[in-house]
């Protein structure tokens, strides 16, 4: 049994609407995976007009090989296909454990600083995330709008990792998806430079932001 | 009806009592833009938060190149015009990736000035342009201190590129703020929304 105040549900199902604007919508946990894959309509997840900002937070991502990319593509099709046309910038920070090398760099190439492209987006690159039993990359990512039919759909990312080369990098990514059609399902994936690797284990959530 | 418990109510028009305890982040007002001269909150910001969030998207101007904006005003000032000391930093890229780079902005700070924040380098016009992001105002009703800002906001610029724009910096008053405006360079905001949250 709800209950419903004024046409809004205060509680349902088992869950109550306790006046927060963060909603948890979904966790998936890698164990050996392929992808990661967030798909509007499929396996509880929402992602579409429900929200106007969807909030992914990444969690201990460890990869299955060495100096992985984390990286992720959208779709328009619920998933079907993905590589829809993105612009994007990418600055990096960076330090060693061994007290070299720290400075702030900017990072361009196929990858990083996306021009239209429909490829992959990374947001751990060079170097990537190291696979040493304690290596792991975490962070955020908000989506704006997905939904919209107007307007091309903004994203930022703030992601940090402990790389191959023993550094912390910490890597700030912006871009927008050229599209006006709506924004449905999102994947994301490690490669290593040379193919694609599973992540071995880590989580990622999906928030919508009221 | 509502639903009251030993003199508390619990319940009521659609949300839960004021004394009720919800989620660390809560929707305080939100609005849309609709050929608007500015989007201002004028009331709402308060002692009851440390931390308010401003979070806007698919901002839209009226005017291409326009530059998206804020101020405050301290309690019981108005003008929007407090004196502000802030820094600038960007990256960028263009739509054909020939064209990137990082760093300050010079233009973009202000030392003791009583302009807009500005939050972008001019946004384009064209009808799929626009800007996001997210603007942290802490503690405004301290009359000790200063009142620290940070933004992080990223936008379709009117020369085809992406930016990622941070800004930092402080009201420097030790007035609480109580109001805070957000407009364009020049012309309409012609659509988009800007929601404030508080943090608890």
């Amino acid at each position: 049994m709800g209950l419903i105040s004024a046409g809004t549900t205060i509680f349902d199902a088992g869950s109550v609407n306790a006046g927060g604007a963060m909603t948890f919508i979904k966790k998936i946990t890698a164990s050996s995976s392929s992808t990661i894959s967030f798909v509007h309509g499929s396996s509880s997840v929402v992602f579409d007009g429900t929200y106007k900002e969807y909030l992914f937070t990444f969690n201990n991502l460890h990869p299955a090989a060495n100096a992985c990319d984390f990286m992720f593509q959208v779709s328009t099709n619920g998933g079907s296909s993905y590589g829809v046309s993105m612009t994007s910038c990418y600055t990096q920070l960076y330090h060693r454990e061994d007290g070299n090398s720290g400075q702030v760099a900017h990072r361009t190439g196929a990858l990083n600083a996306l021009g239209n492209s429909t490829g992959f987006q990374s947001m751990s690159t060079a170097d990537g995330i190291g696979d040493d039993n304690d290596q792991c990359g975490s962070g955020h990512m908000r989506f704006f709008n997905p939904a919209s039919t107007t307007f091309v759909k903004n994203w930022m990312i703030d992601f940090t990792h402990y790389t191959n080369d023993n550094a912390s990098m910490r890597n700030l990514v912006a871009g927008y998806v050229n599209t006006t059609s709506a924004v449905n399902a999102i994947r994301f994936k490690m490669n290593n430079g040379s193919s694609d690797q599973n992540t071995d284990s880590g989580d990622i959530c999906l928030y919508g932001i009221s | 009806m509502a639903v009251v418990s030993n003199g508390t109510t619990i319940i009521d028009a659609g949300s839960l009592g004021a004394s009720i305890a919800s989620g660390p982040m809560n929707l305080l007002s939100s609005q849309t833009a609709s050929g608007s001269a500015n989007i201002s909150f004028t009331s709402g910001i308060t002692s009851a938060y440390k931390e308010y969030l401003f979070s806007f998207h698919n901002i839209h101007p009226a005017t291409d190149g326009a530059k998206f904006g804020f101020q405050f005003n301290a309690s019981g000032e108005s003008g929007f015009n407090e004196t502000l000391t802030s820094m600038y930093w960007r990256t960028y890229n263009n739509e054909a990736a020939n064209s990137a780079g990082t760093g300050y902005v010079t233009s973009e700070d202000q030392a003791q000035g009583t302009a807009f924040t500005i939050l972008d380098g001019g946004v384009g016009a064209d009808a799929d342009q626009c800007t996001a992001g997210h603007v942290k105002l802490f503690d405004p009703s301290n009359t000790s201190h200063v009142k620290h800002f940070i933004f992080r906001g990223t936008h379709y610029d009117v020369n085809n590129f992406v930016a990622d724009v941070f800004v930092g910096g402080y009201v420097n008053t030790t007035a609480a703020i109580t109001e805070m405006q957000f407009k364009f360079s020049s012309g309409n905001i012609d659509a988009g929304t800007i929601k404030m949250y508080g943090i608890k």
